[in-house]
């Protein structure tokens, strides 16, 4: 006879459901020794998908090698790679072992992300909210970010980990970089098991304190990828948000080939100073400084935090233009409405535009005529303000302000 | 025209490919024949002689109460009772006049309203207890679903705003006794809905009653000494006036303030729509537009403000249902005149109450098929929702995808009539597509619909070249509303089961000159 412990076991839900949730569900499941499976489905949209939802099922419960069980679905209008997730998760918290897994369809292009890609924008998506997840790639934002961590509760981390999972197959997220913020070490290692055999392009390794953290890391995603035949390159953004992080900036920088940026997350840090963050951000200065160093130091890119107030454009704008002085070149964005504001804030000005493209002008003319030095007018220009330039007019480029030979790009 | 017989009613297949029945609740219909074909001859309903010897010649024609009203108008089995419904969601007087009716004993009514509400819900009971026999007008809520069940005993008809004006002047139907909710009025039955305690901006949908109906009733909660100024209902129309301390409840006729969405998707749609208008030119000093009070509408109102800002582009009219937002343009002169049906929120009634640029339309002036022109041609650009629109750019605005009745056609059909329409809609709705193969319940002809504007593009009618060629110079994402259609389907996991209906008409769908365009069925279970 089974015990009363085990007996618990053979019962769990996952998801949500209600009057006010959309587009997720519950499922509840009982694991029964005989009688097949019986599904109780009540949907609202019963009348245009609910035979597909119950054939999915079958399809799921199959994959994961369950015979016999009674599941009561109560859907909201979740999307397929949704339904499947909830499903997974209630039947792994039944206490199943799974002979496999349901993988949604993935059937969309998705693009390569290369080390020095445009990161101005990170659109945080949490990561049990999987209705956000379907458009998000709509928006322009240079990357959307899957995150596992904070916007998680600490019970749906398993669950959540299921939806990015799919969602990372399931969603086209157009030109974004697909990005996802896992857990802390050690719950992050069991987050990279998941996520990594869908090559997410970018691990955010939140709370970064020591270099150790992200060579382990590192390590995890070498080997998940090496077992599961991931060869696309999958980088890491260590989030550094305490005074040790800061401390360790440089060594953090130094830990990984795979890390390309640096990124620094402000509640947590002015919470570990004791101190209050403030709109203009002084008593984060140093360390956003000092990250910045760090990260140009090994040829890394430096990513700010987030603006926190969405209705705020005005804060956000001015946030983000001292942001690019101070030598960043992108941040997080909590909501779609920030990712234009942002893309304006870290371009460089028309007159920045302008002064650099009568530079490299001057230097295509100076190599053209074998002269080593550049000069405009009367005035020479030294060779890192030449670089710069250079830098610059790419930049502009790869942002669409100016076209491929130089023209400023009509206003959209 | 082929025809066949289903549940002993024989159907016709009207221009669009339609089934639709050959008769409605015992009158024999003509069937769509096309946009523009349709030509009705002869004269349009007259109402009735009166003689001002038989009416007080004190102007005073109040009575007590609505039961004596009633009873003074003769009514009796069979009648038709005709509401409006610019108090919307908090409206009494209708469903106080069907159940003073009830309380008279009264049976097989016809209920006339033009437009119900989620209030008037307790009709139900009134049909089931055999006092309306049937209502011909909006149905939704619960009031839809006892039709979609077939429960009620004649057939649902739905017609546009200007569709109601059009057959009352045909004489399909006849008013015998129009009950009009006034916030204001005097004894002699001026009556207007800018001023009292309910205010609720114009009554431009019970003109058509005043005007044509046998007997009419004034009810409001706010009696003032002849003359009420501006006369909306002129007392020359009115039979009885009735005092009521209230006619609806103050909060829901008018929302003190009407939200924007805030919903990323839709605030995409709606600078779409706005940079759409800018960017192909329709936005131009001296242009019109038209947009509703959903969350979209306003957001592209918003938008487009700022552009007409930023470009210096001044409208000569917009029309509402007004809003605080279409306010904003008019104090901003960045329009000379709001040209307003229906009023959504308090800054709306104010401006009409105030502002003589802030002028009142009926559905005569803006819709009717029988004037000689109306507004809605003459407006530049309309900005509507759709339940469902098609990859022939056909849509529904009456129906759930499941069949169930979900929303009146309200002005929609007679907003098509614009330069350029456009269809602002999220391409799918939880996991319910929107863009589809064919559209449940047809409520306008593709051929009408310009543009569909969604979250994933733009879709521009191949019959509109000419704005297909204005915007190729935009940024905007033009692509082919089959490619839209294709990429919702593979979201939602395939394209949706068809709606599961009888083969039993429950209501039908009224096209602008009357002729039906469509058959609402009978759901399953």
């Amino acid at each position: 006879m089974a015990s009363i412990a085990e007996l618990a076991l053979r019962r769990a839900e996952a998801g949500r459901c209600g009057k006010d949730v959309r587009s997720d569900c519950k499922v509840s499941i009982e694991l029964a020794e005989a009688g097949g499976v019986l599904i109780e489905l009540r949907s609202r949209v019963e009348a245009y998908y609910g035979d597909a939802i119950r054939e999915q099922i079958l399809e799921v419960l199959l994959a994961l090698g369950v015979k016999h069980a009674r599941l009561h679905i109560e859907d909201e209008g979740a999307l397929p790679f949704v339904i499947g997730a909830r499903v997974e998760a209630a039947v792994l918290r039944a206490g199943v072992h799974p002979e496999g897994t349901w993988l949604p369809a993935c059937d969309h292009e998705r693009p390569l992300s290369s080390r020095d890609r445009l990161r101005r924008s990170r659109l945080y998506l949490p990561g049990s909210e999987s209705r956000l997840f379907v458009n998000a790639g709509l928006y322009g934002a240079d990357a959307i970010i899957l995150d596992l961590e904070d916007s998680v509760h600490a019970d749906e981390k398993d669950a959540a980990r299921l939806l990015v999972r799919n969602a990372l197959r399931a969603i086209d997220f157009g030109g974004a970089e697909r990005m996802v913020r896992i857990n802390q070490l050690p719950l992050g290692l069991a987050d990279l098991d998941a996520i990594v055999p869908e090559a997410p392009d970018l691990i955010l390794l939140p709370k970064t304190e020591t270099p150790d953290q992200a060579v382990e890391a590192d390590l995890r995603i070498t080997e998940v990828a090496r077992k599961h035949d991931v060869s696309r390159p999958i980088w890491m953004m260590p989030i550094i948000e305490s005074a040790l992080g800061i401390e360790n900036a440089g060594a953090i920088a130094a830990a990984s080939e795979r890390i390309v940026a640096l990124t620094i997350g402000l509640e947590d840090y002015t919470a570990d100073l004791g101190v209050v963050k403030t709109q203009s951000g002084d008593e984060s200065l140093y360390a956003r400084t000092r990250l910045l160093n760090a990260a140009k130091a090994e040829g890394l890119q430096a990513i700010d935090s987030v603006y926190s107030d969405v209705a705020d454009m005005d804060g956000l704008r001015s946030w983000a233009e001292r942001s690019r002085a101070l030598g960043f070149e992108g941040m997080g964005c909590i909501h779609p409405g920030q990712i234009p504001v942002v893309h304006r804030a870290y371009a460089p000005t028309a007159a920045e535009i302008a002064k650099a493209m009568k530079i490299v002008v001057a230097f295509d003319e100076a190599k053209a005529m074998g002269r080593g030095v550049v000069s405009l007018g009367s005035k020479m220009i030294d060779p890192p303000v030449v670089q710069r330039a250079l830098e610059l007019v790419e930049r502009a480029r790869q942002m669409g302000i100016v076209t491929a030979n130089g023209a400023p790009e009509e206003k959209a | 025209m082929s025809s066949a017989i289903a549940s002993g009613i024989e159907l016709l297949r009207n221009a669009a490919g339609r089934m639709v029945p050959s008769s409605v609740n015992g009158r024999e219909q003509t069937a769509f024949a096309g946009v523009r074909q349709h030509r009705p001859q002869g004269a349009t309903a007259a109402p009735r002689i009166h003689s001002n010897a038989d009416f007080p010649s004190n102007g005073d024609k109040r009575v007590p109460d609505l039961a004596t009203a009633l009873r003074l108008c003769g009514l009796r089995d069979g009648m038709t009772i005709s509401s409006h419904h610019h108090m919307r969601d908090g409206d009494r007087i209708a469903l106080q006049a069907l159940q003073t009716a009830a309380e008279m004993g009264v049976r097989d009514l016809m209920w006339f309203p033009s437009a119900s509400f989620p209030c008037q819900s307790p009709v139900i009971d009134l049909m089931d207890r055999g006092v309306v026999h049937h209502i011909e007008g909006s149905m939704n809520g619960p009031l839809g679903d006892y039709c979609s069940h077939g429960k009620m005993r004649g057939l649902g008809i739905l017609r546009s705003h200007g569709g109601r004006w059009q057959a009352i002047q045909d004489g399909e139907v006849h008013i015998d006794i129009a009950v009009i909710a006034a916030p204001t009025a005097d004894p002699f039955g001026n009556a207007n809905g800018v001023q009292g305690k309910s205010a609720c901006g114009g009554l431009g949908f019970a003109l058509a009653d005043s005007i044509y109906a046998d007997h009419v009733i004034v009810v409001t909660d706010n009696l003032v000494p002849f003359p009420c100024v501006p006369w909306q209902i002129q007392g020359n129309h009115v039979d009885y006036v009735v005092e009521v301390p209230s006619i609806g409840d103050r909060s829901k006729i008018v929302s003190g303030t009407t939200q924007i969405t805030r919903s990323p998707d839709r605030l995409r749609i709606a600078d779409f729509v706005a940079r759409f208008l800018r960017d192909t030119g329709i936005m131009r000093n001296g242009f019109s537009f038209q947009a509703g009070a959903g969350g979209i509408a306003l957001a592209f109102v918003d938008y487009l403000h700022r552009y007409m800002r930023e470009a210096g582009v001044r409208a000569r009219f917009v029309r509402g249902g007004s809003t605080r937002y279409l306010v904003d343009l008019l104090k901003e002169g960045l329009t000379d005149y709001i040209l307003d049906g229906q009023t959504f929120d308090i800054d709306g009634v104010r401006s009409l109450a105030s502002d003589p640029r802030h002028v009142s339309s009926s559905p005569f002036t803006s819709y009717n098929f029988h004037g000689k022109g109306n507004f809605a041609s003459m407006v530049d650009a309309v900005v509507l929702g759709a339940t469902e629109v098609d990859v022939n750019f056909n849509a529904n605005v009456v129906t759930h995808s499941d069949g169930r009745l979900l929303h009146g056609i309200g002005g929609w059909q007679n907003c098509l009539d614009a330069g350029c329409t456009i269809l602002a809609v999220p391409s799918f709705r939880d996991r319910i597509p929107v863009i589809v193969d064919e559209v449940t319940t047809l409520t306008g002809p593709g051929e009408m619909i310009d543009v569909v504007a969604t979250e994933r593009g733009i879709a521009i009618n191949p019959l509109r070249q000419d704005l297909i060629r204005a915007a190729k110079a935009s940024s905007l994402p033009i692509r082919e509303i089959g490619e839209i259609k294709r990429e919702v389907e593979k979201i939602c996991g395939g394209k949706p089961q068809k709606a599961r209906v009888t083969d039993k008409p429950v209501a039908v769908v009224k096209w602008v000159d009357g002729t039906l365009l469509d058959t609402v069925w009978q759901v399953q279970k």
